[in-house]
Order: structure tokens, then sequence, then C-alpha cells
């Protein structure tokens, strides 16, 4: 049997391209994944150690609670002090040790524009030693020398190279929105992971980095290294007696691994996500292959049925066939490996040439990858060849006597279509149960098990879909006459075969149009809280969404521009003895900047005690206008605070707000979240430029009308539904080959009606258009029902998210599904290019002729 | 097609009787090449005329099929000429091929070559369908009489017996007024009651409706039903009889068959 099973595999080579390119194509998906994030991993953990090489213990700041929370005086605080480092020096354990803060710092190139996108721009100090004149273990100078003074900064090698920055040159930056000029003092070399990874580090020399980025004589960190013989743990536990209350000590090794095993962490989501995707793809390709053996077992019904004649056992012709699938999954495997790991080393170049700087090593293609990714090629093969092989065992010996081909029997697709349509039914029940829950939680159960149910009846049911839906698409196919006429009835010749077809098209379908629908909601539902409750003509904020020092509001005040100016500034505090935020706002002008809808009361020039609250708040603690409460500040200061106004909040603007000149006497450090301005004749570019003017010019502040904001917003969602649709192309293309294989099955069993056709009449362009026509109705129909379920999916997961998000509503993009539906058009056209070439090349005379 | 119809008989019965509505001059077709080489067809020269039912006789192999392919436009020649009516078909290109197979020739097959998602009247207007023309109805329905389908018009191939099918596979044929029907072994899947039908209407259309038919056939039964029997033997043009009948046919059948064994 192996014999005939491998010779039926050699034979059929043009039945299985397609079949083994579906495979191949999922396959490669997956190794590619698995071989480009190894290879990331990897990359990075190199970097992390090279990074810790130098460092045997780490001590960190205390963390918990900000630093001036409730309860704890200015006074109390011990962090890492000049004293601390000085401390560790004397350790007898130690052979050198340094201070480090670490913050944000925007730099700009030359023309100005923030380098990276905000989130990659560090800023640190170079830590000259007790004498000032020692040099940094960590950044050995590569021209130049370091920064001495608070005018002078050094930039890591990679950047300067970058942007073109050289010693001498003045260098803008920020930290928290005043701009500094810098003068570059010199370039270093490092192995920070951050600026391996692509990002940019600008060291300022040490009191002007503890100013910038923590408090005089501070430290975030201070790094040991051990003397010879002292190991780290030596090192730590001698340590241990400098420490100020709530610091920790951390030796490098663990540092080391908590770093990989964050890498890791990350790698794997990213991986998971991936894998998803590729999933996806593989799923698709298993319809590809069931039809592909379903109409190898049809073609040899004869041949199997004569096997059978002469003895072999159903269970040998079982075997038979899924020995054929086995064969070819494995060829598709192999194949799909040695593409996944081009794709690997070909994303990985690609994110180098994109911007993203990875950190260098080699390809990693370990045993898992390997195994994984050929096992998965093969299991899906064959698992897809199961019900075909299955089918192949019950043909009859005397089906070789007969000339007719075993056809379905009605009995089957009534029971078929009774199951899909009780899946169909409790889907579509569950995922209306859990659109009408109120409970986010609760609700993601019933409607994930309702759309997964809902998506296998729509399966099952596509066979019985396929005639009235494509009947629908008679006026269009009667354009095309008698080739359009023959197209459309084709294509539900054998509604099974089209309909897994479709099917697979559909997956694709259903998922993109669902996530563009979630997303163009949320998209919107996000815009227009950011700016519906605005007044103001921009808001001013840090392109890293770090707080804005107070110099902002100050400087945007003397603009004559300007008309009003609000911060707002988030600080901790008690409220009725638990801990909450306090919101402060400028009361005199806040009411010109905002557009509250207020439940009772108003701003009332917020002012002294009075406070507004919001909706859900004043609810939750049973307040109304003239209720007071208790509050205590972040300095510990306590007093009763006035309800002035209940308003109806959201996710923009929220909580308990009061005016900053109550506020700001009792926080330490007054920095606000965002500014909002209203300028004398609106928003308008010399406005802007205005604006931009008196802050400076400043790269790393952004002042963004309320158009500039929704652009932003929008940008965002755009990328991510392009990372998307980018990840889900793969399984259209798999469909795309599903179409191929199922013209050219078509193609190849009428090729007598398609000789016959030519004989009396219908030229080559009539039979291409008939096949080009057959695909593009296979093709739209499994578009149109793609498209359907993911509205309705996507309005269906949006009920759930408009739960937390008050301005959600359901936004059809009309046009973009016009375009989807475009594609699966297009879909058709491209799967026809070439069984309508082959049909219309046929030879006649063999084609007709009987035998 | 420019001709108008001045009665309800193609132009082929209002031309005068016996000119030729095909013809075959020097007619060659060669297969393969050097020792390969094969020839089915040697310089083979017939008329097939108007109004008249003409069998194409001969053993396996002796060019039969070739000769009708290649005068039905279906197959290339190698040398010679192949006109239908005025029309030289050897220079015509594929589309202008496919126009005149289209508007001037009906075919019968021997597998019926219905399509199975039309019904009997859908495969019937085919060809007038493809070519976009409408059908005369009054012809249209004649035809259908003739053939006696007008009770089985909604049905769709695998509803209808064999012989109905090859009925529906004539009418097919008849239903444009072609200039010349070509029947490729019509009767041969048919048991000897249906092919007797079928050959039936086949002599009748050509009697009463001017109808020129061309049949391929190695039944000497099918053959006598025809007017002319026209013998072919290894590729060449052996014999020429009319009005033949059952045992004459198979009388000459079997002179020929020896006298290709003894050669």
């Amino acid at each position: 049997m192996l014999r005939t099973a491998l010779r039926n595999v050699f034979a059929h080579k043009a039945r299985l391209l397609m079949t083994v390119l579906a495979v191949l194509l999922g396959v490669a998906f997956v190794s590619g994944t698995l071989v480009f994030t190894s290879t990331i991993s990897d990359a990075y953990q190199k970097s992390s150690e090279k990074g810790y090489s130098n460092v045997d213990l780490a001590i960190d700041a205390p963390t918990g609670p900000a630093a001036g929370a409730p309860g704890s005086k200015p006074g109390d605080e011990k962090g890492l002090t000049q004293a601390t480092l000085e401390a560790a020096r004397e350790l007898p354990g130690t052979e050198s040790a340094s201070g480090s803060v670490t913050g944000f710092a925007a730099l700009a190139d030359k023309k100005g524009k923030l380098i990276g996108e905000g989130w990659q721009t560090t800023g640190g100090n170079y830590d000259a030693g007790r004498d000032g004149r020692s040099e940094d273990a960590r950044y050995p100078m590569k021209q130049g020398s370091a920064p001495k003074n608070s005018d002078e900064v050094a930039i890591d090698a990679a950047t300067a190279e970058r942007v073109g920055f050289e010693v001498g040159d003045t260098a803008r930056m920020s930290v928290d929105g005043p701009v500094l000029e810098q003068r570059i003092a010199g370039i270093f070399n490092t192995d920070d992971g951050n600026v391996a990874a692509g990002g940019t580090l600008v060291l300022f020399d040490t009191p002007t980095a503890q100013r910038l980025f923590a408090q005089p004589g501070q430290y975030d960190q201070i790094t040991l290294k051990a003397a010879d013989g002292t190991s780290q743990s030596e090192l730590k536990s001698q340590a241990k007696e400098l420490l100020p209350a709530g610091a920790e000590a951390v030796t490098g090794k663990k540092l080391a691994a908590d770093q990989s095993e964050m890498i890791k962490k990350r790698m794997s989501g990213m991986q998971t996500a991936m894998l998803v995707f590729a999933g996806i793809s593989l799923f698709v390709g298993i319809f590809i292959i069931a039809n592909t053996f379903t109409m190898l077992v049809a073609q040899r019904t004869k041949e199997l049925a004569l096997l059978r004649a002469v003895g072999a056992a159903r269970r040998q012709v079982t075997r038979s066939v899924l020995i054929e699938a086995l064969a070819v999954g494995s060829v598709a495997a192999v194949a799909g490996l040695g593409a996944g790991v081009g794709i690997g080393a070909l994303l990985r170049s690609l994110m180098g040439r994109l911007g993203a700087t990875v950190p260098d090593g080699p390809l990693v293609v370990d045993g898992t990858a390997v195994a994984v990714s050929l096992a998965t090629g093969i299991v899906v093969t064959v698992l897809a060849a199961w019900l075909p092989a299955r089918k192949a065992a019950k043909i009859p010996p005397v089906a070789a006597m007969s000339s007719v081909h075993a056809t379905a029997t009605t009995r089957s697709l009534v029971l078929r279509n009774t199951i899909g349509a009780l899946l169909a039914g409790a889907g579509t029940a569950l995922v209306l149960l859990g659109a009408g829950m109120d409970d986010r939680e609760s609700a993601q159960i019933p409607l994930s098990a309702g759309a997964a149910t809902l998506l296998i009846g729509v399966f099952v049911l596509t066979p019985l879909l396929s005639r009235p839906l494509i009947a629908a698409a008679a006026p269009l196919t009667r354009i095309f006459g008698v080739s359009g006429k023959l197209a459309r009835q084709n294509s539900v010749r054998n509604p099974r075969r089209t309909a897994a077809t479709a099917s697979a098209l559909m997956i694709g379908l259903t998922l993109i149009t669902g996530m563009t629908v979630i997303a163009g909601s949320v998209q919107q539902a996000i815009e227009k809280m950011a700016t519906d409750s605005l007044k103001a003509d921009y808001t001013v904020s840090m392109a890293s969404h770090t707080p804005l020092s107070a110099d902002v509001e100050r400087k945007l005040a003397r603009d004559d521009q300007v008309e009003a100016v609000s911060p707002m500034r988030n600080s901790a505090a008690e409220v009725r003895g638990s801990s909450a935020f306090l919101t402060g706002v400028n009361g005199e002008s806040i009411s010109d900047l905002t557009d509250l809808n207020f439940v009772s009361g108003g701003w009332d020039g917020l002012s002294g005690n009075k406070a507004v609250v919001d909706k859900e708040t004043a609810k939750a603690e049973g307040w109304k206008t003239g209720s007071t409460f208790p509050v205590t500040f972040e300095d510990g200061k306590k007093t009763r605070m006035t309800v002035s106004g209940v308003y109806e909040g959201n996710e923009m603007i929220q909580g308990v707000m009061v005016d900053t000149g109550t506020l700001d006497p009792h926080t330490q450090q007054i920095s606000s979240m965002q500014v909002m301005v209203k300028t004398k004749d609106g928003a308008s570019d010399s406005a802007k430029a205005s604006l931009e003017k008196a802050l400076g010019n400043n790269p790393a502040v952004l002042v963004q009308t309320k158009q500039d904001v929704s652009d932003s917003i929008a940008k965002g969602f755009t990328l991510m539904l392009n990372v998307l649709y980018g990840l889900l192309a793969m399984a259209v293309i798999v469909a795309v080959l599903g179409v191929v294989n199922t013209l050219a099955m078509s193609v190849f069993e009428r090729s007598q009606e398609i000789g016959m056709l030519r004989a009396i009449g219908l030229d080559r362009r009539g039979i291409k258009r008939m096949v080009r026509l057959e695909s593009l109705v296979i093709s739209l129909f499994g578009g149109v029902l793609g498209i359907g379920l993911g509205v309705f999916f996507g309005w269906a997961a949006g009920e759930i998210v408009g739960l937390s998000l008050s301005t959600y509503s359901l936004v059809l993009p009309w046009e973009r599904i016009g375009i989807f539906l475009g594609l699966a058009a297009l879909v058709g056209m491209l799967a026809a290019l070439w069984p309508a070439r082959r049909a219309a090349r046929l030879n006649m005379l063999t084609a007709i002729k009987t035998e | 097609m420019t001709t108008t119809y001045t009665s309800r008989v193609p132009d082929a019965a209002s031309a005068p009787a016996g000119v030729a509505a095909a013809r075959a001059t020097d007619l060659s077709k060669v297969y393969g090449q050097g020792e390969t080489k094969v020839v089915a067809l040697d310089r083979v020269s017939v008329d097939f005329r108007r109004a008249e039912f003409t069998a194409i006789m001969g053993p396996s192999g002796s060019g039969k099929s070739t000769l009708m392919h290649c005068m039905a436009g279906l197959d290339s020649v190698s040398s010679g000429s192949a006109l239908i009516g005025d029309t030289e078909l050897t220079t015509l290109k594929d589309k202008k091929l496919t126009k005149l197979r289209r508007d001037r020739i009906g075919f019968i097959f021997q597998a019926y070559n219905l399509l199975p998602t039309l019904n009997a009247l859908e495969n019937i207007t085919l060809p007038l369908d493809i070519a976009g023309r409408k059908a005369d109805k009054a012809w249209l329905d004649r035809v259908i009489e003739t053939v006696g389908l007008s009770g089985r018009l909604n049905h769709r191939p695998s509803q209808l017996s064999g012989g109905q099918q090859q009925r529906v596979a004539v009418a097919r044929a008849l239903a444009s007024r072609p200039e010349i029907i070509f029947g490729d072994e019509p009767t041969g899947n048919l048991d000897s009651r249906a092919g007797a039908e079928v050959l039936g209407f086949l002599r009748n259309s050509v009697r009463e409706l001017g109808q020129t038919i061309v049949m391929v056939t190695h039944d000497p039964v099918a053959a006598s039903y025809a007017d002319r029997v026209v013998f072919l033997a290894d590729g060449r043009i052996v014999d020429d009889m009319f009005g033949p009948t059952a045992e004459s046919v198979l009388e000459h059948m079997k002179s020929l068959d020896a006298r290709v064994r003894t050669s």
C-alpha cells in the first residue's frame, strides 16, 4: 500500500501543488515567527548581559509611595545620598562604586525635531568620582571629554553618528519642559541596552543630572563593582548596613537574570501573538488540504474500489490516503521550515532598516523551532486528510464496476444543515447574550464562546447558504451572458467544495472586518473623549507623557495671544481617609477651557476650599453640592473642602478638582500632566507658532489642537490596524491558493464540457470569462459572509467595550467595507488567472473524445 | 448569416441540389514526424452535398473521425483545403473559426455532452445564447416537436434517459439552423431502439427541413439511414455508396476488411 500511496503523490504533482503551497506558507509563518523571536530575544539577552558585566551589586532608591506621599514628611525621606555612595565606596569588598540618576531627556536633531519617538530618549549622569576627575567605567569616552559643568553634556556614539553631532556642537534638549541648550563636550561608547535598541542617551554632570532627574544630592541607583575575591553575595551582605529604609540591594547576577526573564516574557508575548496569526493561516490551509484530498479520492473512486475488490481492507485504504497526506505534509513542512528561516532573517534586517535598531547577534534556529514547525505541518496535513481518507474507505467494492461517482446523499446535507443551523443559532444567541450584559468580565465568556460557535455554525451552513447568496449575484452575472450564467451555475455545482473555498476566505475577512469595526469605533470614542469636553484651543504636553514643569504655564500666560491658561496637575492626597488624587486646575480660567456638564452646582469661581467632583465619586461618597469632606494633602496638612459642583466625568477628566492656589503650597514638585490654552483668535497656525515660540521651540513639548490630538490618536490606530492587516494577509493569501485550487479542480473535472462549449462556438474569451466569473462569485460569497460576520462580531464586542468607554458608539467603516469587498473581488480575479488560461487552452478534441 | 430566410427551411434547401455544403480537396493530416509519422488523412477529396445525409464509415484508424474533425473546424489540417460553403477553413484563425462553428455548424457527440446545470430547453438554445441571438420561436417549436421533447423541456439531463438526452443534443444542433451538422457516432452510446429513434429524426430533418448532415459511424444499420455512405480506409476514400441498406453496407465493410487485410 505504501508504494501505491507514494506513486499517487507523484501522479498528482500538479493537483497537490496548491496544497503543498498552503501548508508551506503556514509552516513558514510558524517557523519564521519562532526563528525571528528567538533571534531577537537572544540578541537582547546578550546585550543585557554585557550591560551588567560591570555591576556586581546595585542599590536602588526606595520605591513605593511617591516621594512626599501622604504620611511621609519631606524631611524624613532618606534616599540614596552622596553619603550613601561614599559609604559604599568604603566597603571592604568594593573595588569601585558609582551613583546614577536617570530620567527622560528629549534630544532634538539638527533641524529641531525630536529624535526617536519619545520613550527611548534617556538622560543620565556621568559619575566623575570623588575627586571629580575620575573616569566613569560605564561610559568610556570616544571623543572629547566628560561633561564638567551644567552647560555641558556627552552623547552616545550611535546617536552622534546617526544625527551628525560632533564635539563642540550645541544640542537642544528638554527634560520637563524648558529647553536646554548644551555644549557637547564628549561622545562616549556604551553597552546600555536601551542605546543598543536604538535609543538615545545624554549624560550630564552629576549635580545637573540630580537637579533635573531627582533631588539635589540624591541618586536613583548606586552600582558597585566587587573587589577581587569578593563574591556578589558577600558584597550584598556588606552593603546591608548602609541601605536606607526601603532601599534594596540586588546582585548583578540577579539583575541580569531578571532582565533576561523580562525580555523573554516580552518576546513570548509577541511570539504568542504572531503564532495566533500563523495558526489562523494554517486553519485556512486545512480547508484547501481537505478539498484536495476529497477530490483526489473522488477521482480515484474506481481505483480504490478495485483495491477493495481485490481484497484490501478498509483500514488499508484509509491508511494509503493518510500516507499520501503524510508524504505531502512532510515535503511541505520541510520546505516551509526553510522558507521560515529565510523569513526570520529577512524580518530582522527589515526591522533594522525601518529604524528599530536591534542588537547584533547570530540567527538562532533552535531544535524547538525545527520540531514545532515540522510537526505542525505534518499534523495539520494528516488531520485535514482524515475525513477524506475515511470517506475513501467507505467506497464499496462494487463502485469499481459502475461508472457513476459516488455522490453525497441529500440526507447528509440535511443532517449537516440541521447541525449548522443549531450551532449558528446557539452561537448567535450567546453573542447577543454577551453583548447585552452589563459586566465586562462576565460578558467575555459568552461572547467569545458564541463567536466561535457561530463561526463553526456558518462553516457548516455555507453549502446551504451558497445557493441563495450566489443566486443573488444573478443580476451581476447576467451582464456577461452565457458565460455569466454558466459561471453562476458552476459555482453551486459542488456546494461543499465551494463552501470550503469560500469559508477559507471568510475567516480572513471576518477578522479583518471585525477588527476594523472595533478599532474605528474605539478610535472615534477616544477622539470624542479627548476633545468633546475641551473648550481650549490647545493642549500642551510632553511628548513622553511625563510631567511638565510649572514654568510652561507661566511662559504661556505671558504670551499676548493667550486668553486663558490652566494646568492639570495631579497630587497624591487622602480624601476621607483613603488615598486618592487631587487634580489642580486654575480656578479662574478653567470654565473657559473645559466644557463639562454639571449635574448640580458649577465651577463657581473655584478657589479656596471649594472642590468640584465627578458624578461617580459623588455618588460613591454620598456627596451633594454643599457637602464637606476632610482632605489630607501631600505634605500631610489637613483641611475640609466643600463640594461646589458635581460634573459628569469621563476618562480624561474625573475625580476631585481644586484650585491650584489651594493645592500648590502643599506640593513639593509642582508639575502638570498637561496645560490647556485658549487663544484670543482661536486655533490658527500663527497662534500655534507663537505658543511654540513662547516655549522656546521645544522638541519635547507638544502643542496640539483638537485636530492634532485626533490625528495622533488616529495615527496610533492606523499603525495597529496595519500591523494586523499585515499579519492577516497571510491567511488571505492561503485562501487565494484555495480558490486557485478549486478552480483548477473544476476546470480539470469539466474539461469535456469546456471542450464541447468550444466546439459549439464559445470562444476562448468566453471560456476565460466563465472561469473568472465563477472565481469572482465564490470569492464574493466568501467576502460577503466574512464581512457580515465581521460587522456582527465588531458590533457585539463594541457593546462590551462601550461599557467602559462612555463615548463609544458603533461606527461602520463603509469605505473600508467597500475596499474589503473589492479585495474579495480582486482575490477572485487573481486566483482565476491561471485556471482560466488553462481552460481556454484545453485541447478541444481530447476533451470531447469519449474515454 | 446574411441570407434572409424566406421559408422555414435553411438556405441549403433553397440552393440548387447537388451543390456542396462542405468540400475537402487533397486534404491531408499527418501526426508526428520522422519514424513516428502517422498519416491519418492522405489527400482526401470529397464533397458533402446540401440537404443530403452522408455517413462516413471505415474500420478503426481509417481516419473517419479525423476527416470529420478537420471538416468541422475542430482540428487543423496538414495540407489541402477544407471548405464550408465558400469559406476556406484552413486559413482561419481560432477566433474566426470559433465564430464559424458557432454560426454555421451544428454538432452531435457520442457522449451527448449536455451541460448538467442547464435544463433541456436551455441546452437546446445554448448555441444561440452563446451567439447572443434570439431563437426563432416557430422554428424552435417545430424542432422540439420533431424530436418529441415538448413535455420535458424543464428536465435536467440527469432526469432524462440516454435516448432523450441525445434527442436534446439533436435539437441543440438543429436549433440554430446551421448550414451543416456533424455527428460523431451519435448513436454509439444508445441501445438499438433509442438509436433508431435518433437516426429517424436525423433523416427526417434532412427530408423535411432540408438540413445537411454528415455522420461518422461504424454501425451499418446507422449508415443505412443515410442517403450516401463514404468509405474510408488508411486515410483514403475507397468507396462511395448511394441509397445504402444495412445489408449492402455490411457486405461492403466485409469486402473492405478483406481488402485491407490483404493489402
